[in-house]
């Protein structure tokens, strides 16, 4: 099928475009991007005149539940929340059960993924044999396999020699790492951030320190290997400093936030909600703050939601015992957008950190609409209203915090592959 | 007199000055009826007040039992292991069965902070927090704040010093915010290690010496050091740990001279208190915190029940 998209505004930072344009969609390929492309008659034709048409977005930091868990999520319905979401791609990571340490694992990922057919799925594979911490994993047989990066995700590399061996490993066949940065010793027992709201909730803390001295850390590790580290969802002040002062210095290091990191703070805790639980917790507001200028001035290249869907049962329980985590695909471009409605970044710069940014971070050849390229579109109703109601969303993980919030702005058509497979433009707000 | 509008008493931070003089107040009338040879009033009688208790408690699920039966409620004490709610029946599911049993009032303990609230927002019933986790206690804060009113006539413009574990005790957050709240000067003093980040926001003054703490005090209130502690370094060893914050004889001529010392019990003797102290009728008003402690929660049963009604 041939689509033409007409009127919309064309943003595609990784080619400085930015303008009133059409694109033309064949055999799932970007066409021809232009002013006034006429249609001929085979081609079905959209207008979305006042809506962005960004390139397709990426979401490197998502947790799909299968194989294992999949009362909390399944291949296909993550997929089907992140195309609603307006995810074109996403990279899942391997705390499945079991991990995704093996070629087997990533094949099945892939098989299924296949089959649910809505988002392209790039797994990530497990650093340590179990994410246990103890030995590396096949790395070449991963990525033959299909893996696009490496991490042990929410059981952070504690012991800094194997993640030196890992840096080095990986970067001789050019797979990223990505690191949960949390000293496990600094965290245990935590349930929050360490500050007033702990103490007056009588919670026990999560220092900031937790996370800092694990960035400090593993930039050292990486500068010294002289290899690449992706720090995951930044959630300090801290570690927006070191990252800061890393990049100044020409290290080859990136990092990513989560949109709760730039939208809420320790504060939302007061009534024991769990659905506020995450992983790393929610910080105070000057971290709030910094983790907006990180946005603002680079230091932090790409918003990833850490989609992290859970059943009732992981969530309708004391505090202490909940789970972490937020279902975050299907708000996570509502919530970016506010950056860009509150003058944060502009438009160009936060589809950057949600398409081409990622793209680059995981060498993807996506996050793009260069003639010829893969015709992943998602398309953007910049300002329309809507009210976040965690009973529609399509992943089965329905623990959000933003349930009941008013946004403005989400996806209206999700292309992948010159398909279309979420389309929003009928629907009234 | 005004009722109590509350539904729950989940803790201190969210009541007001009106209320707890009510509380403090209706606890003071219900004294006498403890020193009856019959000691029973019929007010609550046909209520039901389950006591669920998550953690062991001698002293607080005793004097609400005691509270409850002096009214002429119903008492039924429900003695649940947190490892069986892990594995088993969830707190929702054990909260929704209790609610269709219709009792009218349930006292939870429970390690978890926050486990009275989600009970609150779940059941229709009144809930009392008997103490959850290191958040509140609100009912020990009442009774201490009644034995300070009643050794000392008045809270307000009172230096009261809290020594202990601050970082793991419900009872030094409800005293905190209840002193504060009847215009007490609060300090708090203990080894870093124990006093929680940012509590100075709490309207507290910060002290890491003993003596320091306790200088011109009217009152010292003692917390009780656990020892399990000790294995997460708060503090190296409990004779370290008695050499520099146990109060005695000595270091109590600090204080003002009719200072009285409290204690919410259990006490480690020669740990957190020298006996002699802790025996000195004199200084220690230990017994009438655990007397009042009856009081306070016949106040908190009857108000909730619509007492002044």
């Amino acid at each position: 099928m041939k689509l033409l998209l007409k009127g919309a505004r064309v943003i595609d930072p990784s080619q400085k475009i930015d303008a009133l344009m059409d694109v033309l969609i064949e055999e799932g390929k970007i066409g021809a991007c232009g002013t006034a492309i006429t249609a001929s008659p085979d081609v079905k034709v959209i207008d979305l005149t006042g809506m962005i048409v960004a390139p397709g977005l990426i979401d490197m930091h998502v947790h799909l539940r299968e194989p294992g868990l999949e009362y909390k999520e399944t291949i296909a319905s993550g997929s089907a929340a992140a195309v609603a979401g307006g995810f074109t791609s996403i990279a899942c990571m391997p705390n499945t059960e079991p991990v995704n340490d093996n070629r087997s694992i990533t094949e099945f990922i892939r098989r299924k993924a296949a089959e649910a057919n809505l988002a392209n799925v790039y797994p990530i594979g497990a650093i340590s044999i179990g994410s246990e911490g103890r030995q590396l994993t096949e790395f070449w047989d991963l990525k033959e396999a299909g893996i696009i990066a490496l991490s042990d995700d929410g059981k952070p590399v504690m012991d800094a020699a194997l993640l030196r061996r890992a840096l080095e490993y990986a970067s001789s066949l050019d797979l990223p790492v990505i690191q949960h940065c949390e000293d496990k010793n600094l965290s245990a027992g935590g349930l929050m951030n360490e500050g007033y709201y702990a103490t007056i909730l009588g919670l026990p803390g999560i220092p900031a320190i937790a996370e800092d001295v694990m960035v400090a850390r593993d930039i050292l590790i990486a500068e010294y290997t002289r290899t690449r580290i992706h720090i995951a969802h930044v959630s300090t002040a801290g570690a927006v400093r070191l990252i800061r002062d890393a990049k100044a210095r020409g290290l080859n290091v990136t990092a990513e936030t989560a949109p709760h990191y730039f939208t809420l703070t320790d504060e939302s805790l007061q009534d024991y909600n769990t659905n506020y639980k995450v992983s790393p917790p929610l910080r105070n507001a000057t971290d709030v703050g910094a983790i907006k200028e990180g946005l603002a001035d680079g230091t932090l290249d790409a918003i990833a939601c850490d989609h992290a869907p859970h059943g009732r049962t992981d969530k309708e329980v004391e505090f202490e015992y909940a789970l972490n985590g937020i279902s975050g695909l299907e708000t996570s471009l509502g919530l970016s957008l506010n950056l860009w409605h509150d003058g944060i970044l502009p438009l160009p710069e936060l589809i950057a950190k949600m398409s081409c940014n990622p793209a680059r971070i995981l060498s993807l050849d996506k996050g793009m609409l260069a003639i010829g390229s893969d015709a992943d579109i998602t398309v953007i109703n910049p300002d329309l209203p809507w009210i976040v109601d965690v009973k529609s969303f399509h992943s089965r993980g329905k623990n959000s915090p933003f349930h009941g919030l008013k946004m403005k702005g989400r996806a209206v058509l999700t292309i992948v592959g010159g398909d279309i497979k979420y389309n929003g433009l009928a629907e009234k707000p | 007199m005004m009722k109590l509008e509350k539904k729950d008493i989940l803790g201190i931070r969210e009541m007001t000055v009106d209320e707890i003089n009510l509380i403090l107040e209706t606890a003071e009338s219900f004294l006498e009826i403890s020193t009856r040879d019959i000691k029973k009033v019929p007010t609550l009688r046909g209520k039901s007040v389950i006591n669920l208790f998550y953690e062991a408690s001698t002293r607080t699920r005793t004097s609400f039992e005691i509270a409850g039966k002096r009214l002429s409620a119903d008492t039924i004490n429900i003695s649940a292991s947190t490892s069986s709610v892990v594995k088993g029946e969830t707190l929702i599911d054990t909260a929704r069965n209790l609610e269709a049993m219709n009792p009218d009032i349930i006292v939870i303990r429970h390690s978890a902070a926050g486990a009275p609230h989600l009970l609150a927002s779940l059941v229709s019933q009144s809930i009392i927090n008997a103490g959850d986790g290191a958040h509140e206690h609100p009912s020990q804060a009442l009774l201490d704040m009644m034995t300070i009113k009643a050794k000392k006539g008045k809270i307000h413009g009172l230096k009261i010093a809290l020594v202990g574990d601050i970082l793991h005790s419900r009872v030094a957050r409800s005293n905190i915010y209840g002193l504060s709240k009847m215009g007490a000067e609060v300090v708090v003093a203990g080894p870093a290690t124990m006093i929680p980040r940012d509590i100075e926001r709490m309207g507290v003054k910060v002290y890491t010496k003993l003596d320091d703490a306790i200088a011109d005090a009217d009152v010292v209130m003692m917390l009780r050091i656990q020892l399990e502690r000790q294995k997460q370094n708060i503090f190296p060893s409990l004779r370290e740990y008695a050499q520099h914050y146990c109060l005695n004889r000595n270091n109590i001529k600090r204080a003002k001279d009719d200072v009285i010392v409290m204690h919410p019990g259990p006490m480690n003797r020669g740990v957190e208190i020298s006996p002699d102290i802790a025996d000195d009728p004199n200084y220690s008003v230990i017994l009438d915190q655990v007397n009042n402690g009856v009081a306070v929660r016949m106040a908190l049963l009857y108000l909730l029940s619509g007492g002044n009604e």
